[in-house]
């Protein structure tokens, strides 16, 4: 009876130990669920599911304040990602949160008119504006994101979107189910 | 020399296709006329774009470089003929997507002037170092001219990497192709040359020339041209197609294949075209940069189809009209040949490195594109595959954009050779779905890349701004406490010197008041007057107070 009990004790006692020091060991810094989530969203930093960029979009899917289908930039591919990841139903996008851009855009600055106020390098969510007071600020394309949030502040106009550019060697064949669509339809009007 | 002892390994699939080929050879190469306007593009090869170091309003000669190669992988293009650049702006180019490039416009003034080349080539190329000869065809702009484009220099510099075999590919098998065969009959001696001189660029043990047995009159030029001293064996494959497919040709020959993902050169083997050959003899021998190309210009909506010598930015339009070929009756025209090419609507594109074959269909002969038809699961498509892949297999995912399993059947492994579609009895454009699917892939990976950059950048941004309000708020804090301190404590020199000085005004104000300095020496009245004063400021001050 006596031995039994001690050696329960004792047991008991070195699997808390071994407990006490995985938990501290492989401690997990953050929400794993958090980063699965943020690694499909296309980091636009945009703002337009409500939420102050990715990440905490990300977060507020996870503690299930907010819907999938908030996210215009990521599109169908993206809220289907994410429906099968969180085994949810996908849903069709949330026209509150704007609309699935034609295509991919970038913005420009027409250096001309730029009156060096900074409030467009205040707005960029990458840094991807490069000036400073009352010099001419220009646009790092590679790192736009697109997300237009540079526009609105800009006092004198001066921010254009234009599509983004793309080089032969980036260019992607047409997908054959809409060529052959698009073909029967031709015929069934003709 | 040895020949044709060599053991043939057959490779799996492929097809024998009706070849079309000896409607274009039945002429000797032509040189084609100066066009009154050569194009350039920045970009005629695979990696970076060069960079045009030129402006407009430049006159330039032939053979001057007019773009440089940026970085690595890149590689120089030259003027063409001598002439004017007066346009430096996006051009079309021949490539399917009818994109826009960068190019250098020329009108050229028709009298084909040349840079001075007479010091510069070298007979004997083995008094050249290998790295003086890779240097050479850099700046002469050589480029794979079989088709793929990646710049030769790099292809002939292989590092420590041991080289057991050169192959020089001359199997040239799409059909109505003929442009490595007629550059074989009439300038076999060139190219072996061209071989000789990639062997001591590479320090191969073993040169072997790949050559179809349809191609008679070559096999018998280039037996010729090579001589007893040199370790080039010329080996007959039979005609099928893809024969000339780079790994195809390796394995036909060798019995080896380069790994899935990886090049040739990992099982000690380089593969090169002879058109790069003839133009690496023109650079080191010569001393000539790459301006111009065989061409085959064939195809039922050309009258006499030939082979010509084309400077490279010659508008195809240009030589269309040259070949008395009817504008009215063209169907459509091809890049390449008719199972790797493509079609491409701007018919004013010019001619680059990697074009071999204009290959232009009468209208007559276009035929309504069918209407695929569903796969019925024949497997046709997967006997004649020449890299023993699963086309059927690789459609169902493709068509249904599943591209994580569609990599599980090897689609980057796909050579887009054709074979497929040719057999396919549903008339499915499969490699038109195997091309779309590599393209979204990169595409993909490419969107993967720039959001993981920025989501790094938005991290740093926040990392940064959340820095600045701390040291902002610090700043705030630290003056908040140097106000504090009390004002007795002199850390601040400026504090101190005000209250030095104000120390000072008040004992002279003192010293003022205790003593008037001109009191003294004064006589009776002056004193009454002076106690009057005193008397009436007490009475006043006392009046004041109460």
């Amino acid at each position: 009876m006596f031995t039994a009990i001690v050696t329960l004790l004792i047991i008991s006692v070195v699997f808390g130990l071994i407990l006490g020091f995985a938990a501290v060991r492989f401690k997990v810094e953050s929400d794993p669920v958090v980063d699965k989530i943020d690694a499909l969203l296309p980091q636009t930093q945009c703002g337009q599911c409500t939420y102050p960029g990715c990440r905490p979009y990300a977060e507020a899917i996870a503690n299930g304040e907010a819907e999938i289908n908030q996210c215009p930039p990521g599109g169908e591919p993206t809220i289907i990602a994410l429906a099968d990841l969180l085994g949810r139903d996908p849903l069709p996008l949330n026209p509150e949160n704007g609309e699935v851009k034609e295509e991919k855009t970038v913005v420009i600055i027409d250096e001309e008119i730029c009156i060096g106020c900074t409030l467009c390098i205040q707005a960029c969510p990458v840094d991807a504006i490069l000036g400073a007071a009352k010099q001419m600020h220009t646009i790092i394309v590679e790192n736009c994101t697109g997300c237009d949030l540079c526009i609105p502040p800009c006092p004198v106009d001066c921010i254009y979107i234009v599509p983004e550019k793309t080089e032969t060697n980036q260019w992607q064949w047409p997908n054959p189910n809409d060529v052959t669509e698009l073909k029967s339809n031709q015929d069934q009007s003709a | 020399m040895t020949t044709a002892n060599r053991k043939i390994f057959d490779f799996h699939g492929g097809l024998e296709l009706d070849e079309h080929k000896s409607i274009s050879t039945s002429r000797p190469i032509e040189i084609a006329p100066i066009p009154p306007l050569l194009v350039l593009p920045i970009i005629q090869h695979i990696g970076n774009a060069a960079k045009v170091s030129v402006s407009v309003g430049d006159t330039v000669l032939k053979g001057q470089c007019i773009a440089n190669s940026e970085g690595r992988v890149s590689a120089r293009v030259h003027a063409s003929s001598s002439g004017k650049v007066i346009a430096i702006e996006p051009r079309s180019v021949p490539h399917p997507s009818n994109l826009k490039v960068e190019s250098v416009v020329i009108q050229t003034d028709g009298r084909d002037r040349e840079i001075d080349t007479s010091n510069v080539g070298v007979t004997q190329f083995k008094t050249l170092s290998t790295r003086d000869i890779h240097q050479r065809i850099q700046d002469a702009g050589i480029v794979g001219l079989g088709g793929a484009g990646f710049p030769s220099h790099i292809k002939l510099n292989v590092g420590e990497q041991p080289v057991n075999t050169l192959i020089l590919n001359a199997a040239e098998c799409e059909p109505y192709i003929s442009c490595d065969d007629m550059l074989m009959r009439e300038h076999a001696e060139e190219i072996v040359n061209g071989l000789r001189i990639m062997q001591y660029a590479l320090s191969a043990q073993h040169c072997i020339i790949g050559i179809e047995d349809n191609k008679v009159e070559a096999f018998s030029a280039l037996q010729k041209a090579i001589t007893d001293q040199d370790d080039i064996e010329l080996v007959r494959v039979p005609t099928r197609y893809p024969a000339g497919g780079e790994r195809q040709l390796i394995y036909t020959l060798t019995g080896q294949q380069a790994p899935s993902q990886g090049r040739p050169l990992d099982i000690g083997i380089v593969c090169h075209n002879v058109g790069t050959a003839f133009a690496v003899n023109n650079a080191i021998v010569d001393g000539q940069p790459l301006t111009s190309r065989v061409v085959t210009i064939t195809g039922s909506g050309i009258p006499q189809p030939r082979n010509m010598q084309v400077r490279l930015g010659t508008p195809i339009e240009f030589l269309l009209e040259h070949c008395h070929s009817n504008k009215n009756d063209i169907g459509k025209i091809l890049i390449g040949g008719p199972m790797m090419g493509y079609q491409i609507n701007a018919y004013h594109a010019p001619i680059t490195k990697t074009c071999n074959c204009v290959l232009v269909m009468h209208q007559r002969d276009i035929t309504a594109a069918e209407t695929p038809l569903p796969c019925i699961r024949c497997g046709d498509c997967n006997d004649v595959c020449p890299v023993n892949l699963l086309p059927q297999q690789l459609y169902w995912h493709a068509r249904a954009q599943e591209f994580d399993n569609i990599q599980d059947y090897n689609l980057f492994d796909c050579i887009e050779c054709g074979c497929c579609d040719v057999v396919c009895p549903s008339r499915i454009p499969l490699v038109q779905y195997f091309r779309f699917s590599k393209t979204t892939i990169w595409q993909q990976e490419r969107d993967k890349e720039k959001s993981d950059k920025a989501r790094e950048r938005h991290e740093l941004r926040l990392e940064r701004l959340e820095r600045e309000k701390r040291e902002k708020r610090e700043r705030h804090n630290r003056k908040k406490a140097a106000l504090k301190k009390s004002p007795e404590q002199k850390d601040d020199p400026k504090k101190a010197a005000i209250l030095a000085a104000m120390k000072r005004v008040q004992e002279k104000k003192t010293q003022t008041s205790a003593a008037p300095a001109n009191t003294e020496n004064l006589n009776k009245e002056q004193q009454a007057k002076i106690d009057e004063a005193d008397a009436r400021r007490n009475k006043q001050k006392e009046s004041e107070s109460s």
